[in-house]
C-alpha cells in the first residue's frame, strides 16, 4: 500500500495499524519509517545487526484479554528470576497493557499511565534513530511515575509479559516514563518474560533531577523466538546518579540502544551490561554516552558469554562535547567465546572534543584462560567445575558493579539460573 | 644529538614559519587535457607504450568506477571533487633516447636538495662517481617520482646483482609483464573501493619491487612522491613482491609545493610476502596541509594492503602522517600464511584545520596469525583526527592474537580526538586485546620542562617525540630524525 520502496525492511505491517496521524512526532516518525524502512545490516548505527527477520511477518495489535493463568504463571517465573516475591512493590504489564489488578503500587510517588494521559508527551526525537520512530508511531500505553522531591520510593518491580499463540505474532511497544526528581531515589528492576512469538519494543524515557539516584536493572528473559527491541533515552541532571544494568538472556534477536545524556555538571552515568547468549541468539547493546557538561563521570562494562552460534554486538559510543572538560569516561567491554561457532562484533567508540579529559576504554576477546583452568585442575577441581567457576567469576566482575545491593541480588539470581540451565 | 638539542634544532627551522618544502620547480611538462573519460585512458596507456591487456585492465576498472560512489562513513568533510577538473597525466618532458643520470634536468636535482634528500644520493641522481665507502656506509636507492614519471633510479646495478628487480612500475610493465601481470590488483582488486578504482583506471607511475627467493635486499628502497604542476591528481601506484625467505625495507617520502587549490593524491600500494618473507614499509608523508585558515592542501586517499601469503611471512606498516588537508587512509595486512605476522605502528599529527581517518585493518585467515597494532594520534588547533581500525578473526584462524593500543593527544580545546576500532572474532581460540586512552599533556609534565629551562614550545615537542616513541622508533634511522623534525613543525604555534 505504500508507494515508496524503502531502503530497509518495510515497516507496513506497523504503518498500516499505527497512530501515523496523531500529531506531529507521530507524522514525523512515520514519513521516517515509510522512507528509510526498519534497517537491514549496512546502515552505520546498525552495522552488525539486521531486521531482516521482520521482513513479511504479518505483527498484528497484541491482545489485551489473554489467558490469566498464564500471565500468573509467568509472572511467578519473574518473581523466581528476581527474587522479589509477592510482597514487593510492582507494576505489571502484559502485552504492553497496564494491568492495574496484578500491580501493587509504590507509597509516595505519582503513578499514572500513558493511556490515562492519551498521548505522547515528551521532548524525545522522534526520529533520532528506528527504534524510537517505530515506538513513536505504535505506543498506545506506558507507565509514567514520578518521585517527588527528596523521596526515597525504594525498590520497584516493573514486570513485561509478552503472551501470544505461536502462529499469531503480534507486537507491543509500550513507552515508559520515568523522572526522579532533586534528591529523590528509587530502584527499579525491569523484567521482561513471555511465551509465543511477538516483538517488544520498549522505550524508557528517564529524567534523572539533580542529586537524583536511579538505579535501574534489566532482566531480558523474554520467549525464546521472541524479539526485543529496547531503547533508553535517560537525561542526568547536576550530581544526579543513573546506574543502569542490562542482563540479555533470551529472545531470538535482541537489542537495547542506550542514549545517556549528561546535561550538568557533576552527573554521573553507568551504562553495564552482561549478554548470555546460546543457540542461534543474537544480541546487540549500544549505547551513546554524550557528556554535554564538565566534570561528569561514566562509566560502562559490557560482558558477553556466548556458546553454540549465539553471536553478540557491542556498540558503544562515548561522545564529549568541548564544553565538557574534567570529563571522566571509562569503556569495557568483554567476551568470551564458548565455541567455535560463537561470534563476537564489538566496536567501542571515543569522539572527543575537550582535551582536558581521561577517556579510556579496553576490549578483551578470547577463550577462557587455559592457564586458569590449569590452575584450578592442578587444585583437584574437575574440568566442568573449573570451567563454572571461571564463568561465574567472569560475569559476578560486572554484575557486582550494580550499586543497589537488592538489585544487585535479584541479577545475581537471575544469573545462577542461566548458568543452571546452561550446564545442564 | 641529545633530544634538547634536536628538539632546539628543529625549532630554529620553524623561523622561517612556512612549509618550508612550498616551492615549485619551473620544467617543461607534458600534460594530458582536463577529464576523465576513455580517451584519457586510451592516452595515458598509449603514452606509456602499455600492452592490451593492460589498457583493458584499466577500462574495466574505470567502468566500475563509474558505477561506484566516494565512500561516506570517514569522519571527514571536504567539498564534493570535480573529477572531470583534473589533469590525469603530466609529465616532464624527456629528451629523446636512453635514461641516464647526466640528462636529470639541474631543475630537478635543485627541488631534490631543496626536499633534504641526503647528498650522496644526489651525486648519484646528478650521476657522480662516489667515493666507495660512502656506499659502503648507508646505501639506500632512490626511485624519484616527479609528479607522474619516474625519472631516475639509482643503485639500479648493485641491486641487479643480487637479482633485485627496483624500477618504475611503467618500465616493469614492459620488462617484466608476466610478474607484474601475475600480482597488478591481486591485494587491491580494481574494483576495491571507489579511489582505489580511480587509481586502476588512470594510474600513470609508481615503483616496482621483486625481490626473488632467498635475498635479502642489499639496501633500503626509497622512493619520495611529489605532486608539482598545478591541478594534477598524483594515482602512484606501488607494486612490491618478495619470494620465500627473502626481505625487504622500504622507505616512502611525501612532500609536495605549495599550493591554493585543493589537490587529490589517490595511491594505491600493493604487497606480496611469501613464506618466510618480510616486507617492512615505511611513510613519512608531508603533503601540503593547507594553510591555517583550511585554505588549500592535499587530499590524500590512499589504499595500502599488504598480504601475508605464505606461512610465516611478516608486513610491517610504519606511518607518520604529519602532512595533507585530508587523509584518508588504511594500511592493512592480510594473514593468510599460517603464522604470518602484521604489523602496524601510526603517529598522525593534525593542526590548524586538516582533517585524518586513518588506521589499518588486521584480516586473520590462518592459525596462528599474530598482529600488533600501535597507533598515536595528536590533535592540535581546530583539527580532527580519528583512528579507524578493523581486526577480524576469521574462523579458521584457530590460536590467532591481536593487540591494539590507541592513545590520542589533544592539544587544546578546539580539536577533536576520535577513535574506532572495529573488533569481529568468529574464532574461540583467538584472542584480541584492545585499550585505548584519550588525554591531555599533563601540568605536571610541562612543568617539569619549563622549570629546566625550556620553553613552553620546546617542552610540548620533547613530550610528544616522547609520546611517539614506541611508533619513531620501528622507523629507519634517518626517518626517525626527519620525523621528530616534521612533529616539531606540524604543532608549529599549537600551544601559548
Amino acid at each position: 500500500m505504500n508507494a515508496i520502496t524503502p531502503v530497509g525492511v518495510n515497516a507496513s505491517a506497523f504503518l498500516d495499524r499505527g497512530a501515523v496521524d496523531a500529531g506531529v512526532k507521530q507524522r514525523t516518525a512515520a514519513d521516517f519509517l515509510r522512507h528509510a524502512g526498519l534497517p537491514r545490516a549496512g546502515v552505520e548505527a546498525w552495522k552488525y545487526t539486521s531486521l531482516r527477520a521482520l521482513a513479511d511477518v504479518p505483527f498484528a495489535t497484541a491482545q489485551r484479554d489473554v489467558d490469566g493463568a498464564t500471565v500468573d504463571t509467568l509472572l511467578a517465573e519473574v518473581e523466581t528470576i528476581s527474587g522479589l516475591g509477592a510482597g514487593a512493590d510492582r507494576v505489571v504489564f502484559v502485552n504492553g497493557y497496564f494491568d492495574a489488578a496484578r500491580s501493587r503500587l509504590p507509597k509516595g510517588v505519582k503513578v499514572s499511565t500513558l493511556a490515562q494521559s492519551g498521548a505522547v508527551q515528551d521532548d524525545i526525537d522522534p526520529v533520532g534513530d528506528v527504534t524510537t520512530a517505530l515506538n513513536t508511531v505504535m505506543a498506545r500505553d506506558g507507565l509514567v511515575l514520578v518521585v517527588p522531591d527528596g523521596v526515597d520510593a525504594g525498590c520497584l518491580l516493573l514486570a513485561s509479559i509478552g503472551l501470544t499463540a505461536e502462529d499469531a505474532p503480534v507486537s507491543f511497544h509500550p513507552r515508559h516514563h520515568i523522572r526522579v526528581e532533586k534528591g529523590g531515589r528509587l530502584a527499579v528492576l525491569d523484567a521482561a518474560v513471555g511465551q509465543g512469538y511477538y516483538l517488544h519494543n520498549p522505550l524508557y524515557d528517564i529524567v534523572v533531577a539533580d542529586d537524583a539516584y536511579l538505579s535501574h536493572a534489566r532482566i531480558q528473559a523474554e520467549d525464546r523466538q521472541a524479539l526485543h527491541l529496547a531503547v533508553s533515552h535517560a537525561r542526568i541532571a547536576a550530581a544526579g546518579v543513573y546506574d543502569s544494568f542490562t542482563l540479555t538472556l533470551g529472545g531470538s534477536l535482541s537489542r537495547h540502544e542506550v542514549h545517556a545524556a549528561l546535561t550538568q555538571a557533576g552527573g554521573s552515568v553507568h551504562v553495564n551490561g552482561a549478554q548470555l547468549l546460546m543457540g542461534h541468539q543474537h544480541g546487540d547493546l549500544s549505547s551513546v554516552i554524550t557528556h554535554a557538561a564538565p566534570e561528569c563521570i561514566s562509566r560502562q562494562t559490557v560482558k558477553n558469554v556466548l556458546s553454540d552460534q549465539a553471536r553478540g554486538v557491542f556498540q558503544g559510543k562515548i561522545l564529549v562535547d568541548r564544553i565538557a572538560q574534567k570529563t571522566d569516561g571509562y569503556q569495557m567491554n568483554q567476551a568470551l567465546l564458548l565455541s567455535d561457532g560463537a561470534e563476537i562484533d564489538a566496536k567501542p567508540e571515543l569522539e572527543i572534543y575537550a582535551d582536558d579529559v581521561k577517556c579510556s576504554h579496553g576490549a578483551t576477546v578470547g577463550a577462557l584462560d587455559d592457564d586458569q583452568l590449569f590452575y584450578l585442575r592442578s587444585r583437584g577441581i574437575s574440568g566442568e567445575a573449573a570451567r563454572s567457576i571461571l564463568i561465574r567469576a567472569f560475569l559476578h566482575d560486572v554484575v557486582d558493579q550494580i550499586d543497589d545491593q537488592r538489585l544487585k541480588d535479584s541479577l545475581n539470581l537471575a544469573v545462577e539460573a542461566w548458568w543452571k540451565r546452561e550446564a545442564a | 644529538m641529545p633530544a634538547v638539542a634536536e628538539t632546539r634544532k628543529a625549532v630554529e627551522t620553524l623561523g622561517q614559519s612556512t612549509y618550508k618544502w612550498g616551492f615549485e620547480t619551473d620544467i617543461e611538462m607534458d600534460i594530458a587535457p582536463k577529464g576523465l573519460n576513455e580517451d584519457t585512458i586510451r592516452l595515458i596507456s598509449s603514452r606509456k607504450q602499455e600492452p592490451q591487456w593492460l589498457l583493458e585492465w584499466r577500462l574495466k576498472a574505470y567502468r566500475s568506477w563509474l558505477e561506484m560512489r566516494e565512500p561516506t562513513w570517514a569522519k571527514v568533510h571536504h567539498p564534493p571533487i570535480d573529477y572531470q577538473d583534473v589533469h590525469y597525466y603530466a609529465a616532464p618532458r624527456k629528451k629523446p633516447g636512453p635514461k641516464s643520470l647526466e640528462e636529470v634536468d639541474p631543475e630537478l636535482l635543485r627541488t631534490y636538495e631543496k626536499l633534504g634528500i641526503p647528498l650522496h644520493e644526489q651525486a648519484m641522481l646528478a650521476g657522480v662517481e662516489v667515493p666507495e665507502g660512502q656506499e659502503a656506509r648507508a646505501p639506500v636507492a632512490v626511485d624519484a617520482v616527479f609528479d607522474s614519471v619516474s625519472v631516475a633510479t639509482t643503485f639500479r646495478k648493485t641491486l641487479q646483482e643480487a637479482g633485485v628487480i627496483f624500477c618504475p612500475i611503467s618500465e616493469a610493465v614492459r620488462e617484466h609483464p608476466e610478474l607484474v601481470r601475475q600480482y597488478l590488483g591481486s591485494v587491491v582488486p580494481v574494483t576495491d573501493n571507489f579511489y582505489a578504482a580511480l587509481n586502476a583506471a588512470v594510474f600513470t607511475d609508481g615503483s616496482f619491487v621483486y625481490v626473488p627467493k632467498g635475498v635479502r635486499c642489499p639496501m633500503e628502497l626509497s622512493t619520495y612522491f611529489r605532486i608539482n604542476a598545478r591541478n594534477t591528481g598524483q594515482f602512484e601506484r606501488t607494486l612490491i613482491v618478495v619470494e620465500d625467505g627473502a626481505s625487504v625495507s622500504y622507505l616512502e617520502g611525501c612532500t609536495a609545493p605549495m599550493r591554493d587549490e585543493n589537490q587529490l593524491h589517490a595511491a594505491v600500494v600493493e604487497l606480496v610476502a611469501m613464506d618466510d618473507a618480510s616486507i617492512k614499509y615505511s611513510t613519512v608523508q608531508n603533503w601540503y596541509p593547507g594553510d591555517e585558515n583550511g585554505k588549500g592542501g592535499i587530499y590524500n586517499f590512499v589504499t595500502k594492503r599488504g598480504a601475508c601469503r605464505g606461512a610465516r611471512s611478516k608486513i610491517s606498516w610504519t606511518q607518520v602522517e604529519t602532512g595533507s588537508a585530508i587523509t584518508w587512509k588504511y594500511p592493512s595486512c592480510i594473514l593468510q600464511g599460517e603464522g604470518s605476522v602484521g604489523e602496524f605502528y601510526s603517529v598522525a599529527v593534525t593542526n590548524n584545520h586538516q582533517q585524518a581517518d586513518t588506521g589499518t585493518k588486521m584480516i586473520h585467515i590462518g592459525r596462528n596469525t599474530r598482529s600488533t597494532i600501535i597507533a598515536k594520534t595528536i590533535s592540535a588547533g581546530q583539527s580532527d583526527s580519528t583512528y579507524r581500525g578493523l581486526v577480524r578473526m576469521m574462523p579458521k584462524a584457530s590460536g590467532s592474537r591481536n593487540f591494539t593500543q590507541c592513545d590520542s593527544l589533544l592539544i587544546g580545546d578546539r580539536c577533536g580526538a576520535h577513535t574506532v576500532p572495529y573488533i569481529e572474532s568468529r574464532n574461540m581460540s583467538a584472542r584480541v586485546e584492545h585499550e585505548a586512552t584519550t588525554s591531555k599533556i599533563s601540568e605536571d609534565q610541562l612543568f617539569y620542562c619549563r622549570q629546566r629551562g625550556l620553553s613552553e614550545e620546546d617542552a610540548v615537542g620533547l613530550i610528544v617525540n616522547g609520546f611517539c616513541k614506541d611508533v619513531l622508533k620501528e622507523l629507519p634511522m634517518e626517518f626517525a630524525v626527519e620525523a621528530q623534525k616534521l612533529l616539531q613543525i606540524s604543532l608549529e604555534g599549537s600551544v601559548g
